[in-house]
């Protein structure tokens, strides 16, 4: 289609700071933001200077203007991004937004006299604004200059849909969502290497990538499904097809051709099990979970087993079958998709209920912590389970309930007091728990029992 | 247009749309026919006359999706033509469900909160003039409620959305491939 096209339009420059546009975890934004809001500050106790250079000139004026204003709603993001749910509706679609309202209002007070930028004052100077619209007479001009300067804005956000090669590369990770897929394949190397038997090297990697590309590919038919969803949560908006930097068939096509090489890797390369395990979760993931998470709380229960299915697919890479060992790791990942999950979903409840997901956080919260807890408590079971299976040594159970225990601990917090602090303090521990218990899991591996089957199909 | 219940208007009646040979041509210069069709800032945008593709723009204040101003090829094929409208109408249509699904859940979260601060006895200001607010787990109830209430309102859209989105992508294949097909033959000459 157009986008696949290279066209003679003209390179669009972006009127926005370029860390926004980056795909940041929440807490470098509230960083970055808060240096950004430090800076602002900093600039409003100077700022009696810079409102007169505002009317010096006019040309001057959309430049420090237009950068005035994107500070200020750097800093109302900032302040937005609160606890508590605030009553505010969205601002108008005209001129008079909450933004314009503000500095229109400065601009209109330093006529009378000189007025700093502090926060608290930000509430006070929409009524003072109130107050000085209908005082001023010559506040017309500066009001009219004001639109024109917001649709100047407005048009800048204009992007022209031209695939750019240089892009593409990052459009596609971010497309295929590549932390998660590393996630999901250093399971899968967890299983593999927690399999008995030597290590066989290319057999790893041929399990490796073809794990790889069939993770990337449902991820990518993941978020082809999800477009407008996406553009309405803060959490995805910001993904490829939301922004329209690739196209729907480009995105599919890339997905047909990471699930066909990967899935074929997976079943020639390593074994038809791990094969027919590959394209499982792809459906499973595409065509049940994905859909499921607008019909039913069920979608939570499907998508922990897309979780599970990785490191049992590097078990069956490895051993060719599926043993006790296969069912732990996966009982383990399983498990603890649940504390993972419901700690995030129970910051996003706002999110889902106007999207339209059903999540246990919305629908039944108190199944949500319920199921937390329980799971939480489950890993330290299975943990013990380990060397009765003759996986790991007794050491493992041992040396693995400090942070079993931890993350059973916050999972209890998250039970009794429901709030966003203890969901938060739970998500963030099971980011770190998972990775840590895998490598103890490793460290502990019970040596030399079993004879590894035929890694070749 | 939007899916809000058996009997709103079926897919099947705007794909047969697509595929018959209808609709306005719509040209990159004029915007003016667009504004009625997605009202929002956004749409009084007009790409420049040499660019040959589509322009996406900022996210609409009420629905949050990103209008797309779409190219009209001077040799634009029947073909080309009605996958345009159709993505045209889906944007429409997605745009209609969306800015009325946001406004009606601000209104309704607006008059949630307002409700309880009444019950509660509170002022809908505190004294230092700022809105007064409801924490999260008091908020939760709404929530339920609102997705509750709207469930069946989503499970149409969704249908029709998965519908929608499969044709276009089958359209775009088509349309490339057609379009391959045509330099091909171009070039052979």
């Amino acid at each position: 289609m157009s986008t696949m096209k290279r066209g003679t339009g003209r390179k669009w420059k972006s009127s926005l700071l370029p860390w926004r546009l980056l795909p940041m975890s929440r807490n470098k934004k509230c960083w970055v933001g808060g240096c950004v809001w430090y800076l602002e500050r900093r600039a409003g106790q100077e700022s009696p200077h810079k409102f007169m250079r505002l009317f010096r000139s006019v040309n001057k004026q959309w430049i420090t203007f237009q950068h005035f204003n994107f500070l200020k709603r750097m800093y109302v993001t900032q302040l937005n991004r609160s606890l508590h749910q605030q009553v505010k509706p969205k601002p108008e679609p005209l001129a008079s937004s909450f933004l314009e309202k503000t500095s229109s209002s400065q601009t209109k007070a330093e006529i009378y006299q000189m007025r700093s930028l502090s926060p608290p004052s930000l509430p006070l100077s929409r009524k003072s604004n109130e107050k000085g619209l209908t005082e001023l007479g010559s506040a017309s001009i500066i009001k009219s200059s004001i639109e024109v300067g917001n649709e100047t804005r407005d048009e800048k956000q204009w992007k022209e849909m031209k695939l750019q090669l240089e892009n593409l590369p990052g459009i596609l990770a971010r497309l295929s969502k590549i932390k998660l897929t590393a996630l999901v394949v250093s399971t899968t190397s967890a299983g593999f290497a927690l399999a008995p038997g030597p290590f066989d090297l290319p057999c790893f990697l041929l399990t490796f990538v073809g794990t790889g590309l069939a993770s990337c590919a449902a991820n990518c038919i993941n978020q082809f499904f999800e477009v407008p969803f996406d553009s309405n949560m803060n959490r995805t908006k910001n993904r490829p097809l939301v922004r329209g930097q690739i196209s729907p068939l480009l995105a599919v096509s890339f997905a047909t051709c990471c699930a066909v090489p990967g899935v074929a890797l997976l079943t020639w390369g390593v074994n038809p099990l791990t094969g027919a395990l590959g394209a499982f979760n792809i459906f499973l993931y595409t065509c049940c979970y994905t859909p499921l998470k607008r019909i039913s709380i069920a979608n939570t229960w499907v998508g922990a087993v897309v979780g599970a299915i990785p490191p049992v697919m590097g078990w069956t890479a490895a051993t060719g079958s599926l043993g006790a060992g296969a069912f732990l790791l996966g009982g383990i990942l399983y498990s603890w998709q649940f504390p993972h999950f419901n700690a995030l979903s129970w910051g996003l409840r706002e999110d889902y209920s106007r999207g339209g997901y059903c999540m246990m956080s919305v629908t039944h919260p108190a199944l949500c912590r319920r199921v937390a807890l329980r799971h939480c408590l489950a890993l330290i079971g299975l943990s013990t389970a380990a060397p009765l299976l003759d996986i790991t040594t007794w050491t493992f159970p041992i040396i693995s309930l400090p942070i079993n225990l931890y993350i059973s601990y916050l999972g209890f917090r998250f039970y009794t007091e429901a709030d966003r602090k203890s969901s938060r303090k739970l998500f963030f521990c099971s980011l770190w728990h998972l990775p840590l218990l895998l490598l103890l899991l490793l460290t502990c591996k019970q040596d030399g029992k079993g004879v590894r089957g035929e890694p070749r199909g | 247009m939007a899916a809000l219940g058996p009997r709103s208007k079926p897919l099947v009646p705007a794909l047969c749309r697509a595929f018959a040979d209808c609709g306005r041509q719509l040209t990159p210069e004029c915007a003016a026919e667009r504004r009625d069709a997605a009202p929002s800032r956004a749409s009084r945008f007009c790409p420049p006359r040499q660019s040959c593709h589509d322009w996406i723009g900022p996210p609409d204040r009420q629905s949050n999706l990103r209008p797309v101003q779409f190219y009209v090829p001077e040799d634009e094929s029947p073909l080309e033509q009605r996958l345009r409208e159709l993505r045209q109408e889906t944007q429409e249509w997605n745009q209609e469900f969306w800015a009325n699904q946001n406004s009606t859940f601000m209104k309704e979260k607006e008059e949630f909160i307002h409700s309880r601060l009444k019950a509660k006895g509170l002022a809908l200001r505190t004294e230092s003039g700022q809105r007064a607010t409801l924490n999260a787990e008091e908020m939760a109830d709404f929530y339920k409620d609102f997705l509750s209430k709207n469930f069946q309102k989503h499970m149409y859209y969704n249908r029709d959305w998965y519908r929608r989105n499969f044709a276009i992508t089958v359209f775009m294949g088509r349309v490339a491939l057609h379009r391959a097909w045509k330099r091909l033959r171009s070039g052979r000459r």
